[in-house]
């Protein structure tokens, strides 16, 4: 940290916000102190300077008036109006909701915006010390290594590219991508945008992108088309395709307690119509599914604590899905050296 | 599954960088002198601690403060300033007497995180809720736009239509009143549901799912409990006693942290399966080539994994514990027998 280069970029600031003029470089080099002597090292500094500022949020105006003394040199000056929080006042319960916000995204890659936001707000005389009365604390977790670099792409609307697995995939692809926004549900990070190599709008999930998201063409460059709502086409798959279907099942009786927990017309199987294949105490019940792909493997969970009766494709579902885990099972597992065991 | 405290944490947390650039220095000078002025005069220490920083630091920043001049066009009167008894005290420092604007990055992270706040249910705060958006929509002016491509969606778990019995609203009761509540709780791990007496600490939104946090008493432990796995819930009429060494769970360090002492099980993964490495906290994962996966999961109870195996079918098997594998095996051998297939 230098000492020197922060009180020059204060008198900068300072400097900019107080003059009406456009100033020339060359007035603000006699203006503020700080700068040096030198014309090619003077050049050098104020561009980082300049670099800097906006880096911060400082809106720097670049320009010229006639009437002013720079004829028509470019200029800068920081317009107040620009520059300036504008007035706000919150109540001690929107003060309250405030604090619980900014501690949202704790220790996560948003969690310095956030205390920056906080910061400036303080300034301006919000009180953020009130206590909560929600009783409530949300946080959010950034983690994913993409997170930082395609919020920026999405703010900035900058174009990327980036190696991707998907699910059901052999290899990796190489996806060049329009983002429009980041979305996360139940933990997880998706982006939306507008796919170049598919030619349609995509999501992808961000844990699933390998290796760095990289810039792929200049901020500005993507437009959100109006009427784009990433949340709807991040979580909104339509209507389910299938209609929900009665299943009868039997559940043993103390066991298949997740099933249970929305199971109907539960009743004890009577113990004449069990044959000797049934050990033990059984139930029979009505569980309600749509899709018969997700619903048997969830059933399959449960072994041979849950048994369907009815209908016959969950049945015949039910059958192919134990016995892909037996020939998986059986598959004798390979020794990691490659070579084989000669027992 | 209740999560455990203690244990290695499964990710490295986030290092807290001191911010000690230049440029966050000025932005921490700017926002100090409106501070300042807005509240006429401030003790240092009060300063120092809304600014995360030292009473030394703080000394330092306001010495520099001392040192705005400006040589041309307008000679420039230096900033009044003192900070003499411990009472800051800023005066003539009208160019930056307020505040600088809110930044892009700075209105979304307070905007996403208000409107991820709307979606959690039985918040009775909403009204305070909507008009804090609404002011600071107003405040940071363009600034706001893009926090409406971000978005955190929370589960909308309540329980109950009647907002005032969802199990929400009993435990936030609960926990103003500090009373103790019952639950009848599901652990799908074991797929059993328990009956315990818990001592509330808090509610938390971890990762899209409210939880509560409190004493377990049949544990003897602070345990999260996730509130749709709550399948009854009654706040008692006993004052909560939650132990004074009961720490609360740091949840950002990640949710589910395995202990060495754990059991690890090796799994083999198709391209189909992968996503198992998606929603489990794996040890390792290895790619073995044409998108399959090896995963080390480490788990104090290898039951959930048997489901999780019968679940995956041709997507995935267990390799190691051999134990475990031939539970699976007898598993799904059972379960056939049952559709009269063996």
């Amino acid at each position: 940290m230098s000492r020197r280069k922060t009180e020059r970029l204060l008198n900068l600031v300072v400097c900019l916000l107080a003059t009406r003029r456009f100033l020339t470089a060359e007035q603000i080099r006699r203006a503020v102190p700080g700068y040096p002597d030198s014309d090619e090292a003077f050049k050098r500094m104020f561009e980082r300077d300049k670099e800097e500022l906006r880096e911060l949020g400082v809106p720097l105006e670049v320009g010229s008036d006639q009437q002013g003394g720079g004829g028509e040199e470019i200029g800068y000056r920081i317009p107040p109006q620009a520059y300036e929080l504008p007035d706000i006042h919150l109540t001690p319960d929107e003060a309250a909701v405030l604090g619980l916000a900014a501690r949202v995204w704790q220790r996560a890659s948003m969690a310095e915006a956030a205390s920056g936001a906080l910061l400036k707000l303080r300034a301006a005389g919000v009180e953020t010390d009130v206590p909560t009365a929600v009783g409530i604390e949300p946080r959010v977790n950034t983690q994913d290594p993409a997170f930082p670099v395609l919020w920026e792409a999405v703010r900035d609307g900058r174009p990327v590219a980036f190696d991707y697995q998907g699910i059901g995939r052999t290899s990796m692809s190489r996806r060049h991508l329009e983002p429009w926004g980041v979305v996360s549900r139940r933990g997880r990070w998706y982006v939306v945008g507008f796919d170049l190599d598919r030619d349609e709008q995509r999501v992808f999930r961000l844990s699933r992108i390998v290796g760095d998201v990289k810039a792929d063409g200049p901020a500005g460059a993507v437009t959100v088309p109006d009427g784009v709502d990433v949340r709807r086409i991040a979580f909104d798959w339509g209507d389910p395709v299938n209609e929900p279907r009665p299943a009868t099942v039997r559940l043993r009786r103390g066991a298949a307690q997740g099933p249970r927990r929305w199971a109907k017309d539960v009743r004890p199987v009577p113990a004449g119509e069990l044959d000797g294949a049934w050990d033990g105490e059984w139930d029979e019940a009505v569980l309600t599914f749509r899709d018969v792909d997700r619903f048997a493997p969830y059933l399959a969970r449960f072994a041979d604590d849950v048994v369907v009766l009815d209908p016959p494709d969950l049945r015949e579902a039910m059958i192919q899905q134990l016995k892909s885990v037996l020939a998986c099972a059986e598959r004798p597992a390979r020794p990691a050296d490659g070579t084989v065991n000669g027992s | 599954m209740t999560a455990k405290t203690g244990g290695a944490a499964g990710r490295p947390a986030a290092a807290k960088t001191a911010a000690t650039t230049s440029t966050d220095r000025l932005g921490r000078l700017l926002a100090l002198v409106p501070y300042v002025v807005n509240r006429d005069s401030v003790a240092l220490g009060e300063a120092a601690a809304a600014f995360g920083v030292t009473e030394k630091q703080l000394i330092d920043d306001l010495n520099l403060l001392w040192c705005v001049e400006l040589r041309a066009p307008d000679p420039y009167c230096p900033i009044d300033l003192s900070y003499e008894g411990g009472e800051i005290t800023v005066a003539e420092a009208e160019s930056i007497a307020r505040p600088l604007r809110l930044k892009v990055d700075e209105a979304s992270a307070l905007l996403v995180a208000l409107r991820m706040l709307a979606g959690i249910p039985g918040l009775d705060d909403r009204d305070a809720l909507s008009r804090l958006i609404a002011k600071l929509e107003s405040a940071a002016g363009t600034a706001a736009a893009a926090s409406s491509q971000v978005s955190v969606e929370v589960d909308a778990y309540s329980g109950s239509a009647d907002p005032d019995r969802t199990g929400l609203a009993l435990l936030r009761d609960a926990i103003a009143r500090g009373r103790r509540v019952h639950l009848s709780y599901y652990v799908p791990a074991r797929d059993e549901n328990t009956e315990r007496d818990v001592d509330p600490m808090r509610l938390l939104v971890v990762e899209g799912n409210t939880y509560l946090e409190g004493w377990c008493r049949r544990a003897e432990a602070v345990r999260l409990f996730k509130l749709d796995r709550i399948t009854d819930l009654a706040v008692l009429d006993v004052p909560a006693q939650v132990p004074d060494d009961a720490e609360p769970i740091d949840v950002d360090a990640g949710l589910f942290r395995p202990s060495p002492q754990d059991e690890a099980v090796t799994l083999e993964l198709t391209p189909r399966g992968r996503w198992v490495a998606d929603y489990y906290p794996c040890e390792s994962v290895e790619e073995l080539g044409e998108g399959r996966l090896r995963v080390v999961l480490r788990t104090p109870d290898t039951r959930w994994v048997r489901g999780l195996a019968l679940r995956l079918g041709d997507q995935g098997r267990v390799v190691e514990p051999g134990a475990l594998a031939a539970t699976v095996h007898d598993d799904a051998a059972r379960a056939l027998a049952r559709y009269g297939m063996t």
